[in-house]
């Protein structure tokens, strides 16, 4: 992992996060386990890793389900949980 | 929209993805997509920031050292309105890229098996924990259970361990008396008892217990712990992770839909790696599923089949028997037991992306009529995950697959043209 690192925005809240972390780990790395409600309501996070589930989707700078899984971390970026 | 075409273009920049390229490229133009932002496929992901990958940096090398055209971030979703034309999804638009010959090395995913308590967040797949850790997860004083089957779990609880997590356990599904029978047969693979080795020294003072299964994980808002059981019966683990599946399944859905022949889950191809299209080829784990060593030898192959060179084929044709062989020797070691298929209670969800119950599936007798009825497998995975879980707990084959094979934004399916139409 590069020691650089970019600064995002989670929630609302300004995170740093490692060069090369996908936001996946960074909201794992927050402290967010819970990334979205199931149809039914239940507590959702991601499973696969790699882009396969779905579980991870966030809204990364105003587009709706983007897997967090597949997404690098850039300076400025908006992430909110769904 | 943006269309490019090339001479070959090649899916998946996993091992055998990358040793396709790089021995098609000796006399062709080559075209390598991936939807990861980075090549590596699995085993090795995030390459690029961190080291330590054994054997991928001399394929690293090799592949930087092409003339390759890199679609990296790029989603092969669905066929384009021409033949022998795919529709590629990329961060910004669609693109329709062309091909003469093409040769698909989409690699496999994890095989997850409902029990209670699998959807709670911190429930993932070893490889899908470890692959988070490579992009940045910390995992250092995370109590992490390993669990489910097959000779990744020790791989993931050495790497987990390495980066700061405590294991509390590592539970094999297989007996004992299956994986020493298979211990025995590696003999014939020196390199894998080297490997074993080392892996065993890493995981020294873990706790590796076979015959033993995850019966539920319970917790609030994430996984607090789990139940255990053998035939010495239960008991309980507190964890921060369980990091659980059952081994690999092969992707085949893009063989699928360009209709290739699939038999028994894996695509069937010749000692060319060429499948039932003659202008399509197949390498690596779509094929069946047969780790990094098979890998890279049947996308040598596969590459070298395009690029007309007859004798490298033949060469490699030894290799490709000797890791077949070790595939199926693992896959004997680690055959599912029959109580696997028990643990999904009646309330249990099977399709997460729609909240499907077990109950509810088992009102109906084939996949085709549970998903009409109750949405499960039409939600964004679109089967990926509980297409395997339905064909183990009821035995119900997937449907053809349709066009798309990955769920896409209203403005690409625009681009669609005829070919979604029925
Ligand atoms: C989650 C996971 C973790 C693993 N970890 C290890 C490990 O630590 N050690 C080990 O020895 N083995 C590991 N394995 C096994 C390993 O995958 C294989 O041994 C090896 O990587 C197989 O190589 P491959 O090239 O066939 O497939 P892969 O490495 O899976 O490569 C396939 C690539 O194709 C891409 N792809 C698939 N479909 C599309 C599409 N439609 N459009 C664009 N791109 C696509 C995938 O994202 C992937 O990058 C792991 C497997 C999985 C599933
Ligand atoms: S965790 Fe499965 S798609 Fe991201």
């Amino acid at each position: 992992m590069g020691k650089s690192v970019v600064r995002l925005t989670i929630d609302g809240r300004e995170t740093a996060a490692a060069q090369g972390s996908t936001v996946a780990a960074a909201l794992l790395n927050a402290g967010l386990t819970e990334l979205r409600q199931s149809v039914n309501g239940e507590p959702r996070g991601p499973l696969c890793g790699m882009g396969i589930c779905f579980e991870c989707r966030v809204s990364i700078d105003g587009r709706a389900h983007q897997k967090s899984c597949q997404v690098l971390c850039a300076d400025g970026m908006v992430v909110t949980t769904e | 929209m943006n269309h490019v075409s090339s001479d070959v273009v090649v899916v998946g920049a996993g091992p055998a993805g990358i040793a396709a390229a790089c021995t098609a490229a000796r006399t062709r133009q080559v075209t390598i997509i991936d939807d990861n932002p980075a090549p590596g496929g699995q085993i090795w992901r995030g390459y690029g920031q961190a080291s330590g990958a054994s054997g991928g940096g001399d394929w690293f090398s090799r592949l930087r050292g092409i003339a390759a055209q890199r679609l990296y971030s790029s989603r092969v979703v669905g066929l384009g309105d021409s033949p022998r034309t795919l529709l590629v999804e990329r961060p910004d638009g669609m693109m329709q890229v062309c091909y003469r010959d093409l040769i698909l090395a989409t690699g496999a995913r994890e095989l997850f098996l409902p029990f209670a308590g699998w959807t709670l967040p911190n429930v993932m797949g070893p490889g899908g924990l470890q692959a988070l850790v490579k992009c940045g997860l910390r995992v250092e004083a995370k109590r992490i259970v390993v669990a489910g089957s097959g000779p990744l779990l020790l791989a993931v609880a050495a790497y987990l361990r390495k980066h700061g997590a405590s294991i509390v356990c590592v539970v094999e599904q297989a007996p004992f008396s299956a994986l020493s029978r298979f211990g025995k047969r590696l003999v014939q693979y020196p390199g894998k008892i080297v490997e074993a080795a080392r892996l065993q020294s890493k995981v020294l003072g873990v706790r590796y217990l076979t015959g033993t299964w995850v019966e539920a994980a319970s917790g609030g808002g994430r996984v607090e712990s789990v139940t255990l059981v053998s035939h010495q019966g239960r008991r309980r683990e507190d964890c921060d992770y369980l990091a659980i599946a059952y081994g690999l399944t092969p992707n085949v859905e893009l063989p699928s839909l360009l209709g290739c022949e699939i038999h028994g889950g894996k695509v069937s191809v010749n000692d060319r790696q060429q499948t039932s299209q003659p202008h399509i080829y197949c390498a690596g784990e779509p094929t069946g599923v047969g780790g990094v060593d098979l890998a890279l030898v049947e996308g040598q192959i596969a590459g070298a089949a395009v690029a007309g060179d007859r004798r490298t084929v033949e060469s490699l044709s030894p290799q490709r028997e000797r890791w077949q062989r070790f595939a199926a020797f693992l896959d004997e070691g680690f055959a599912l037991r029959a109580e696997l298929r028990a643990l999904a209670k009646p309330d249990t969800i099977v399709c997460r992306c729609e909240d499907v119950s077990l109950e509810r599936l088992q009102r109906f007798d084939s996949w085709r009529a549970a998903k009409l009825h109750t949405r499960c497998g039409m939600g964004p995975c679109q089967g990926r995950v509980c297409g395997a879980a339905v064909h183990h707990l009821l035995g119900w084959d997937p449907e053809s697959v349709r066009p798309p094979i990955f769920p896409i934004t209203v403005a690409a399916l625009a681009a669609f043209g005829n070919h979604s139409s029925d």
